[in-house]
């Protein structure tokens, strides 16, 4: 198993945010996890990482337990993180941002390079000294999964890829996903659009309020049309 | 002519130390959001220790060798503060941060007297630089010509670590979003740690190659910081490129403004400062800060005026301190009406700080403008007691309104470096301007009339008035206006969308603020009998602080305890030790780390703790069942 979470309770101040949260990835597979807007998905991700500072429950990644680890230590470990907002580092270039996501070389995950990286998301090549800032959203958006690669991470956690985006820009982005699945990179990606994850996903989970509701491959969720009414349609 | 170019380069030769000292502040502050009072210290440090290394060893490497280490050294010793202290601190309120580093400062400089004496020491002149060369007539030292090359060349391997290397570009992505540097695998503790070390090391770079052209002594820190913080907030916090233009400015300013105003050049700096403020608020070269952090002040308990049995208790306690002269000598008396003066100065900065939001690290300007205030006019005009204490605060109120027009235009690390700026500025003019203020000597003198003259009668009328004044600042937190102050304090956005003009409510705070401190300067200035530069000075300013925090900064009745606290144990303290700086940073540093909470605000939580049922409680454990 990839990642395995389990039992995962989540709080912002008094708020308790997430109700014994329980997933898992296995090697190389794209898992998509549904909601809507609040419903947990950013919160889980940011928990898995550690950027949420009060949590309990247990996270293990390839197989050792990270749940105490320190934010840094989860991500060199290989463990990437995209997050929704994107922050880009809007006053460095296209490379420096690139740069800050460097990482060494793993042994059990895909070797990624700037010109690797730069044939992935071509739009970024022709930007290469241009500061975040001045950037498109689909531009900043392919720059955070580019910057997070340079991490050279076995596993990803996306979050929203495609929001806000134009459909050119989310047919390239299902192109990226797709190119990082087949260099043998697992994805936990976040979504609410049903369409765009079933085109990447191998399995979903579907999480409201704070709990998972729902866990199975996609025909799974298409013979379940009560689910998804009840828990996706806008 | 000549003399002017030599001016000039003067000048320039003074901004490569500024630029050092204020680059590394800079440096530090756009990664750890810490304004590092400290700053100074380090300076003073890298002097005293590049003169005992360069007496040490000999030759030009040992003079060139020792500057560096010296700065090494001192880089070390700031790595240690930082593991040590500041990473402790880090989430912790701007004003803390503020004062656990000013804390260290007032260790250093009492561990500088300890190791290396009370005398001014002179350094060696640098070997290769020891002569001058003429130019149309007119001398400049060669070693002024080495530093002026030096300042450029220190700005571009700045920049060049900044833009070319891996270190650089994490530290500009960290300046922007620390966190997600941590998302991208980047260990921040170790990230700060070295920014730290660098931004230390400039700073002793800069005091180390003062020791050919300059004493050194142990009051350099406080001089250095004050033109420091001039320098970043003319030239924008964070910024490089800015600490250089604005460290040649105030140079240039500080060399032809001596030839303009011969007693009182600081002012010119001053003129600049408040022009580049009112055009640029966040400085030549910065960008505004959205306001990240909330000032203290945002309690958990909400503040309520006085039960009437809790009124009743500050009654009887009134009583029981105006019973005071049945039991008291002579110096219990005087040590008493020194408190209550206290009190009153405490008072009047938790109303700025507290309720306002806005922590000034300059209020003893207005004490000491009050002070004054008595003093021109006792003297001067020869008015009688009475009318002197009621119009000598008014000078502080005057100076409150000058000086907080442009201070209220900024907020949180700016404010308090403005403020202190200010103060500072003051200080300078009733230091230098002896023709009026008697400089150094003070004006002397100042004795009350008859009526208040005995030591009792003098405790009584500061016991009332202090008393009054509390009362008054209570009415005043509990009014509408007070609300509006609190409003303005908890979300300037929110406030101004009600309909509250932010910026005039924080000013009349700062008005109302600066007018009661000049009560307590007035009445300290008959109590002390004469009046000093040190009465506006920065350690007075420190003091009040401190008063508020260890009180409380949290609470409403703090500062009244807190300044009887902390009086009396620093008047004890002074006749018990001579190191009464180290003990006093020692305990600053302690409050901070330790007890952030304060004196009032430890008994506050205490009986809330001991209310099993009470509201918090109950919000804690509930589960809300909201996401996101």
């Amino acid at each position: 198993m990839k990642l395995s979470v389990q039992d995962l309770n989540s709080f912002y101040g008094p708020a308790h945010i997430l109700f014994d949260i329980a997933l898992e990835v296995g090697e190389g597979e794209v898992v998509a996890l549904l909601g809507r807007n609040g419903a947990g998905k950013s919160t889980t991700f940011r928990s898995i990482v550690g950027l949420v500072e009060q949590r309990s429950g247990r996270i293990e990644f390839e197989g050792r337990d990270v749940s105490n680890k320190p934010t840094h230590e989860i991500v060199r470990d290989g463990l990437g993180y995209v997050p929704e907002e994107r922050r880009i580092f809007t006053d460095l270039t296209v490379e420096e941002n690139l740069e800050v996501g460097r990482q060494p070389k793993r042994p059990n995950a895909p070797h990624w390079t700037r010109e690797k990286l730069f044939d992935l998301f071509p739009n970024l090549s022709e930007m290469r000294n241009r500061p975040g800032g001045r950037m498109s959203g689909g531009e900043q958006q392919m720059l955070t999964i580019a910057r997070t690669l340079m991490g050279n991470p076995s596993l990803v956690l996306l979050d929203e890829p495609s929001e806000g985006l134009s459909p050119k820009i989310v047919e390239q982005m299902v192109d990226a996903i797709l190119t990082m699945k087949k260099e043998g990179v697992s994805i936990v990606v976040s979504e609410q659009n049903l369409h765009f994850a079933r085109l990447i996903s191998d399995r979903a989970y579907i999480i409201e309020r704070g709990r998972i509701c729902f866990g199975g491959t996609m025909s799974e969720l298409d013979a379940r049309p009560d689910v998804r009414d009840a828990h996706l349609s806008l | 002519m000549a003399f002017y170019v030599v001016q000039f380069l003067t000048g320039l030769a003074s901004a490569a130390s500024l630029f050092l000292v204020a680059s590394g502040l800079s440096i530090i502050f756009g990664v750890t959001r810490i304004v590092n009072f400290a700053h100074g210290a380090f300076y003073m440090l890298g002097a005293y220790i590049a003169f005992t290394l360069t007496e040490q060893f000999s030759g030009a490497l040992g003079f060139w060798g020792g500057i560096v280490v010296a700065a090494a050294i001192v880089a070390l010793a700031g790595v240690l503060v930082e593991i040590v202290l500041l990473r402790r601190i880090y989430h912790s309120p701007e004003l803390f941060q503020l004062l656990a580093t000013f804390g260290l400062t007032l260790m250093v400089e009492d561990l500088v007297v300890l190791i290396w004496g009370p005398d001014d020491l002179l350094g060696r002149r640098a070997p290769g630089f020891k002569g001058a060369i003429d130019f149309f007539g007119q001398n400049i030292p060669s070693y002024d010509l080495f530093l002026i090359v030096l300042g450029p060349v220190v700005l571009a391997i700045l920049w060049l670590l900044f833009q070319r290397t891996r270190w650089g570009i994490l530290v500009r992505a960290a300046t922007q979003d620390r966190d997600m540097v941590a998302a991208l695998g980047v260990n921040q503790k170790w990230l700060f740690t070295s920014v730290f070390a660098v931004g230390v090391f400039l700073a002793a770079l800069g005091g180390a190659l003062q020791i050919p052209r300059d004493a050194v002594h142990h009051a350099m820190d406080l001089r250095v910081i004050v033109e420091v913080f001039v320098v970043v907030v003319i030239g924008g916090l964070g910024s490089i490129v800015g600490a250089f233009v604005a460290a040649v400015l105030v140079s240039e300013l500080n060399a032809f403004g001596i030839l303009i105003f011969p007693k009182i050049s600081i002012i010119l700096v001053f003129l600049v400062m408040a022009v580049v403020l009112i055009i640029r608020p966040w400085g030549l070269f910065g960008k505004a800060e959205a306001p990240a952090r909330r000032t203290p002040g945002l309690t958990v308990n909400p503040w309520r005026p006085l039960t009437s049995g809790e009124r009743l208790a500050a009654l009887a306690a009134l009583a029981v301190a105006a019973a005071l002269p049945l039991v008291g000598g002579n110096y219990a008396l005087t040590v008493g009406a020194e408190i209550a003066i206290f009190v009153i100065f405490a008072a009047s900065l938790h109303f700025l700080m507290s309720v306002g939001g806005l922590a000034s690290f300059g209020h003893a300007a207005y004490f000491g403008l009050g002070a004054y205030g008595v003093a021109f006019l006792a003297k001067m005009a020869g008015l009688p007691m009475i009318l002197c204490l009621l119009l000598g605060p008014l000078l502080g109120c005057v100076g409150a309104a000058v000086f907080g027009f442009f201070a209220v235009q900024l907020s949180g690390v700016y404010f308090a470096m403005l403020t202190l700026a200010f103060a500072q500025i003051v200080w300078s003019i009733a230091f230098q301007w002896v023709a009026v203020t008697g400089g150094d000597n003070g004006i002397l003198g100042l004795w009350p009339e008859s009526w208040a003259a005995s030591p009792s009668h003098f405790y009584w009328l500061s016991l009332g008035i202090a008393a009054a004044s509390v009362i008054a600042l209570r009415i005043a937190i509990f009014s509408p206006f007070g609300y509006a102050l609190r409003a303005t304090r908890d979300s300037l956005l929110r406030s101004e969308a009600v309909g509250i003009d932010a910026k005039r409510i924080q000013w009349t705070a700062f008005v109302i603020a600066g007018t009661v401190a000049g009560v307590a300067g007035a009445l300290f200035a008959y109590l002390k009998g004469s009046v000093f530069p040190d009465n506006l000075g920065i350690s007075l300013s420190v003091d009040a602080l401190v008063m508020v925090l260890l009180g409380g900064v949290e609470t409403v009745s703090g500062p009244v305890i807190g300044a009887i606290v902390y009086k009396a144990l620093n008047i004890w303290l002074v006749s018990q030790t001579d190191l009464s700086k180290l003990v006093l940073g020692a305990f600053i540093v302690v409050i901070v780390v330790v007890f952030p909470k304060g004196i009032v605000g430890m008994l506050e939580a205490f009986t809330q703790r001991r209310r099993p049922s009470s509201a918090k409680s109950s919000l804690v454990t509930s589960p809300i069942e909201s996401a996101e």
